[in-house]
């Protein structure tokens, strides 16, 4: 199976990145040693060449610290012992089959997830659907982007993205809605960045946020938490009323518009209407309107801030109505595009991964249950949808399901009521999980089986992104321990549940070629996906494999590049369906105990729950601890302080997080990371507060706008930790620990004085080679342990309003000879010469710090970006630092006027 | 016609007051320096180096012969002072000769301290010095004799210090539980101690000695508790006392030292006191610094120049090579004071800071000293130091605002 895997390669392996939907194209070359040297594949079409700062930075997660090695069983005393593969197999076998003897096929459920390769995912699914009997798959991806395939199956009639990047390259007009593209989709970013600066290409920022993406925008529409609906309702009625319906367009291929038109009108009949649905000026709506109207090449991209909603259906139909309305849809540089979060979920997508799917972007219908059940043999087919990952927890904490089977994913962090969620698992009769890590918070919650799976770089199969190509994610280091690729793990399962025939395959290609195959079966054009092309795929050709964009039917291996300019929609009547939209309103408003909205999204530098992003120093330079944006008007309000802790509570649960004022963060908002969890913080699981609200069509939950308190919380004194990772903190400490240069850090802060910290860090450390630095009346001790002439570890630290600073003693700390003469300087927490004065992150991948860029301005006030990047490299990579570095210079010159 | 000054002693005291007075007014007066020792004026500060064969006899000089002829300087040694008469205002020397003086200086210095210990007769019980006293040691510790020395202070860590670098069996006796107690805190006297038998010398604490066993020579050291130390050589340095004999036997008031006021005048306005011998409002220096500020004051007065002396604040240099210890002001924090500390004791490092209302009121440095002068200025200064005050342990250069 692991026949494409160069155990001591020199040359590079053409794989494909795994993190965010971009889908770029990697080239990593093994250096023998377990790591890899990482690139980006000049030849993908969807980076070219381009890697953004998290996939360079891939080389450094690829260690095996954290990793799962051995199959795992919870024994009496819930601790894990390792069993053979066969012994672990056979259990979860035997569990399987209790449970579904006791309580039916449907008292099972598999949670899966975007971080799958598709085969992965079909044979899950299909083992689930075709023979167990259950209909109950679903996968992260339902927090990720169920809105947009609602959406889009509600009004195209299939889940089919019309277009493809080169639209961003050749668009007039790029309008990006809910969507921090410059931090989470950084190469797409550039991509736009380019057109508009080559071909003056204007963009339009919608999001209540004002991100790094606005920095770059023609136009920043900061609208009201909920109301993009009514924002593209109003833009409808002004393309009707302006003449500007394609109505020939309509005519032929489009259902429901006079509905959907007159829907329109009463929700935003007028500019005033609008502007005060949106909080937005007339003017600026006006302008929006017009740009968009007179500029045929368009192309509306929308992420998170449109999916994770409650109407986030509703969102993705107003956006397709006016698409489908001016016919500027699957045309070169215009059509409504779906901007993935995760690298396959459109792969997940495929195959069926999620609840109300069955397979292959068939639905329920008799005639799909009966054609899929004649394709795989399957001997009891789930009947109906099956409970979206919302409602599947609720079934797990009620007992109607009794036994889940989690694959590559975390969902005690990123679900909402994360914390309800966690305590649910831990009720299972029957809990497996398939991981890569040892150690995460669902894994917490005690699974009876950890099965280890194999992770990026060991994997093998394909992926889908955003703009429908397939591409091959190709292994390029062994497996490591007893790790086995997931769908092996699945098939394993299906043999011992006595589906041996159905689930015999010699290698994931096999795997491909069947989900091809049934993504041709019985389909005479009616069904989009459809990749027949690959049905009758050779190991050989499967490993050649290159980049292709669905549909790829029988005859047109080549792919498609857009779909739907001349219609042919994928429904009975070959008409795309507009929708009527229900009144824009958030699922549930604030009130005098709950004052805020609460958003959550991601931050530039890590990735979901920063299991692989957690692990590189670089990446955790930027954005160091969990922190909570606020704007400062707010702040003032709720007397928070920048730098300061705040407590944020909703009905559900609460974290604490560091206080950044934010002006971009719209008053009455306050936003806050997703990534930390238990593993790296000791109170920022952020899922633990947000709402389960849904969307009633996808049943995607409103994670952006939980109604939420904040209250400042306030320590004795802060500090910081260098190695020692197990030396415990005093109850009640705050802390968040970080990936630093030679191990890892902890940043705290604390209720304890200087002597209790003392007393603290002399039992960990003892004396032998301790320097110390104590002055009590300051509330301040500093030491470090010097063993074998190297900073063994360090702790520092100081009252609350004088927090120490960590880069010296951290460059310190990553040098493993320390210079004697530093010993005592080391206490200090300076150097002199300010090299390791570097201040937090900005350029992530060439590692470039705030001072050296401040420095880098401060020469001149005619210092541009660019001269920033031919001076220190910093944005000459991903280009994602940019706005952020833009935005230093911008403050230099109002500081230095020059 | 110069008028006659007469300076008594030849230490560096005198050095410096010549030095200084020669760059101020040179030629107002027919100087002469009138000194026991029969040798050119030297560092006395260099004797332990010079033991311990750090250094050559000539290093230690303080000006060659030609720089006293070049200031027309008469030097009179090798021939100690009898008596001053004050109404005739001269001095007499051992050979007869009279001096008449229109000002006289005393900087006689001071002797070492020698308890009548019983047995302290025997030949091979010294004292630590002068040249002589060295070489004498030298001579022991070169063939390993078996040394005690009594005395855990500066001089008597100093003298074991040259004695072990010498050669000698050293055996460091000291009366009460800390060396240099009235210089060091517990903690720094740990360090001092450790760092001293690193060096090979056997430190006893709280050994108070009752006196020297021994025939024809001294054979060792009887504690009190009985015990007895083998020894070929006791060095005595517990101390030294104020040469006044002089000063007594002419009737002017002294009582450890000559009483000098703020002009470094004696009760008698043409007679002069500096350096070791002299005490200013009731502090006697045993070190080098007060002294050279008592002679920069003097000359500046005597050059006619209004100048005064305030009294100097106490800072400690041990001059032991690599065993560095430095202490000013307050090094034990009394009642209201804060202390900084920071300590790397496995690299024998120890720095402590008494701090008051903000300003800093002594450190003790041991291991390291550098930043001493430093600290000695804010002590002096008085200026506040909170803005520095966690940067204060890593020496002057970190003390700078904090960049941005």
């Amino acid at each position: 199976m692991r026949h494409d895997a160069p155990l001591a390669a020199v040359a590079a392996t053409r794989t494909t990145c795994p993190y965010c939907g971009v889908g770029c194209g990697v080239l990593a070359t093994p250096d023998g040693r377990g790591g890899a040297a990482i690139a980006g594949d000049p030849d993908h079409p969807a980076n070219r060449g381009r890697l953004c700062s998290k996939g360079s930075a891939l080389g450094e997660t690829l260690g095996l610290g954290t990793r799962v090695l051995h199959p795992l069983k919870r024994n009496a005393r819930g601790a894990y012992i390792q069993v053979s593969w066969d012994e672990a197999l056979d259990a979860v076998a035997n569990g399987l089959w209790r449970v579904i003897d006791r309580h039916g096929p449907e008292a099972v459920a598999f949670y899966l997830s975007g971080q799958l390769l598709t085969e992965d995912y079909y044979v899950a699914n299909k083992l689930m659907k075709g023979f167990i009997g259950s209909p109950h798959v679903d996968t992260n991806s339902r927090l990720c982007m169920a809105s947009t395939v609602a959406g889009h199956r509600r009004v195209l009639g299939s889940d089919t993205v019309p277009g493809n990047y080169e639209d961003l390259d050749s668009a007039d007009l790029i309008v990006l809605v809910g969507s921090n593209t410059a931090w989470c989709h950084p190469v797409l970013f550039r991509r736009i960045q380019q057109n508009r600066a080559e071909r003056g290409a204007k963009v339009v920022v919608i999001d209540p946020r004002v991100t790094a993406t606005a920095e770059d925008a023609d136009l920043v529409l900061a609208l009201k938490p909920g109301s993009d609906s009514a924002l593209f309702a109003g833009l409808l009625v002004h393309l009707a009323d302006a003449g500007l319906v394609d109505r020939a367009y309509v005519e032929r291929h489009v259902a429901g518009f006079d509905a959907a038109l007159a829907n329109a009108r009463e929700i935003a009949p007028g500019l005033a209407e609008v502007a005060a649905l949106t909080g937005l000026p007339q003017a600026d709506i006006a302008s929006f309107y017009a740009l968009w109207a007179e500029t045929p090449a368009v192309v509306t991209a929308w992420s998170q801030g449109v999916n994770q909603s409650a109407q986030g259906t509703d969102k993705v139909a107003a956006i397709l109505h006016c698409h489908l309305a001016t016919g500027r849809i699957g045309r070169p540089g215009s059509g409504p595009f779906s901007l993935t979060g995760q690298p396959n979920a459109m792969g997940g997508r495929e195959v069926g991964g999620l609840a109300n799917m069955l397979a292959a972007h068939m639905g329920y219908s008799p005639a799909e249950i009966d054609r899929v059940q004649r394709f795989w043999r399957a001997p009891r087919m789930a009947q109906a949808e099956g409970l979206k990952a919302v409602a599947m927890m609720d079934a797990v904490a009620d007992g109607r399901l009794k036994a889940m089977w989690v694959m590559a994913t975390n969902p005690a962090v990123s679900l909402p009521r994360a914390d309800a969620v966690q305590a649910a698992l831990r009720g299972l009769d029957l809990f497996i999980v398939s991981e890569n890590v040892l150690s995460n918070d669902t894994l917490a919650a005690g699974p009876d089986f950890i099965l280890p799976a194999a992770a990026w770089g060991e994997k093998d199969g394909t992926v889908t992104n955003s703009e429908r190509r397939i591409s091959r994610q190709r292994g390029f280091l062994p497996l490591p321990g007893q790790v086995k690729p997931d769908w092996w793990i699945v098939c394993e399962i299906a043999r011992r549940l006595g589906f041996a025939n159905a689930f015999a395959y010699a290698g994931a290609h096999q795997i491909y070629a069947e989900h091809a195959a049934l993504s041709a079966f019985e389909n005479e054009g009616d069904r989009d996906f459809d990749i027949g092309a690959h049905a009758a795929l050779t190991r050989r050709a499967y490993d050649t494999l290159a980049p292709v964009q669905w549909p790829a039917p029988v005859g047109k291996s080549e792919g498609t590049a857009r779909l739907f300019a001349e219609g042919g929609f994928f429904t009975a009547d070959r008409k795309a369906m507009m929708q009527p939209l229900a009144m824009p309103v958030l699922a549930v408003s604030t009130s005098e105990a709950f004052p805020l909205l609460l958003n959550t999204g991601r931050v530039r530098d890590h990735w979901h729950t920063m299991t692989r992003t957690g692990l590189s120093s670089r990446l955790s330079a930027h954005i160091a601890e969990p922190t909570v944006l606020v704007h400062p008007d707010d702040a003032e309000r709720f007397a928070l302080t920048d730098g300061g802790f705040a407590r944020i509570a909703t009905a559900h649960g609460a974290v604490v997080l560091k206080v950044a004022l934010d002006a971009g963060t719209q008053k009455g908002s306050i936003f806050a990371p997703i990534h930390w969890s238990a593993e790296n913080a000791s109170d920022a699981r952020i899922g633990a507060a947000v709402q389960p609200s849904v969307d009633p069509f996808s049943g995607q939950p409103e994670l952006k706008a939980t109604p939420a308190a904040i209250a400042p919380i306030s320590f004795r004194s802060r500090g910081f930790l260098l190695g020692a990772d197990d030396v415990v903190l005093p109850a009640d400490s705050w802390w968040t620990r970080v990936a630093v240069e030679g191990g890892q850090g902890r940043l705290f802060a604390t209720h304890a004085d200087a002597e209790e910290i003392m007393r603290l860090a002399r039992a960990a450390f003892g004396s032998d080679g301790l320097i110390e630095m104590v002055d009590a009346e300051r509330g301040l001790y500093r030491c470090a342990l010097v063993r074998d002439g190297r900073l063994a570890a360090a702790l520092f630290l100081g009252p609350d309003h004088d927090a120490p600073v960590w880069d010296a003693v951290k460059s310190a700390f990553a040098s493993d000879a320390l210079d004697p003469r530093q010993r005592l300087a080391l206490l200090s927490g300076r150097s002199l010469d300010g090299a390791a004065d570097q201040g937090p992150t900005v350029c992530a991948c060439f590692g470039v710090g705030l001072n050296a860029i401040r420095a880098a301005f401060a020469e001149g006030a005619t210092i541009t970006v660019e001269d920033i990047g031919r001076k220190l490299k910093a944005g000459t990579n991903c280009g994602s630092c940019l706005p952020e570095i833009r935005r230093i210079g911008a403050q230099q010159r109002v500081e230095v006027p020059a | 016609m110069a008028e006659p000054l007469v300076i008594v002693g030849k230490g560096m005291a005198a050095t410096r007051l010549v030095d200084e007075l020669s760059q101020r007014a040179l030629g107002r007066y027919s100087i002469a320096v009138i000194g026991a020792e029969p040798r050119l004026a030297y560092n006395r500060v260099l004797l332990s180096p010079l033991l311990a064969g750090e250094i050559g006899e000539p290093e230690i000089e303080l000006k060659p012969a030609a720089w006293w002829q070049a200031r027309g300087v008469s030097m009179l040694y090798g021939k100690p002072v009898t008596g001053i008469d004050r109404a005739a205002k001269s001095v007499t020397l051992a050979d007869g000769l009279t001096l008449p003086y229109g000002k006289l200086v005393l900087a006689t210095g001071s002797k070492p301290l020698r308890p009548p210990f019983p047995g302290g007769d025997l030949p091979g019980v010294a004292t630590f010095r002068d040249t002589a006293d060295v070489e004498a040691m030298r001579a022991y510790a070169e063939r390993g004799a078996r040394v005690v020395v009594i005395g855990g202070g500066l001089l008597g860590l100093e003298a074991a210090y040259g004695l072990a670098r010498a050669g000698g069996q050293v055996t460091l006796l000291h009366l009460v539980d800390r060396l240099m107690e009235r210089q060091l805190d517990a903690e720094g006297a740990v360090l001092l101690a450790a760092a001293m038998a690193q060096r090979g010398i056997t430190v006893r604490l709280n050994a108070s000695t009752k006196g020297f066993v021994g025939k024809d020579k001294v054979e060792a050291v009887e504690l009190a508790d009985g015990t007895q130390i083998p020894a070929d050589l006791v060095v005595i340095a517990i101390g030294v006392r104020p040469n006044i004999d002089l000063a007594d036997a002419a009737g002017l008031k002294a009582n450890r030292g000559i009483v000098v006021d703020d002009h470094l005048a004696s009760e008698d306005p043409a007679i002069f006191a500096i350096g070791e011998c002299a005490e200013h409002r009731g502090q006697v220096y045993g070190l080098v610094e007060p002294a050279y500020e008592q002679a920069r004051v003097l000359a500046a007065r005597l050059a006619g120049r209004e100048a005064s002396y305030g009294g100097s604040l106490l800072s400690t240099n041990l001059k032991v090579s690599g065993v560095g210890v430095f202490s000013a002001g307050e090094f034990e924090a009394g009642e209201g004071a804060q202390i900084m500390v920071l300590r790397d004791p496995s690299a024998g490092i120890y720095r402590k800071f008494v701090l008051r209302d903000g300003r800093l009121a002594g450190c003790v440095l041991v291991g390291d000293t550098t930043g001493a002068l430093f600290y000695l200025g804010l002590i002096r200064s008085q200026q506040d130091i909170s803005p520095i005050r966690a940067d204060l342990p890593f020496g002057e250069a970190y003390c700078t605002p904090r960049a941005a």
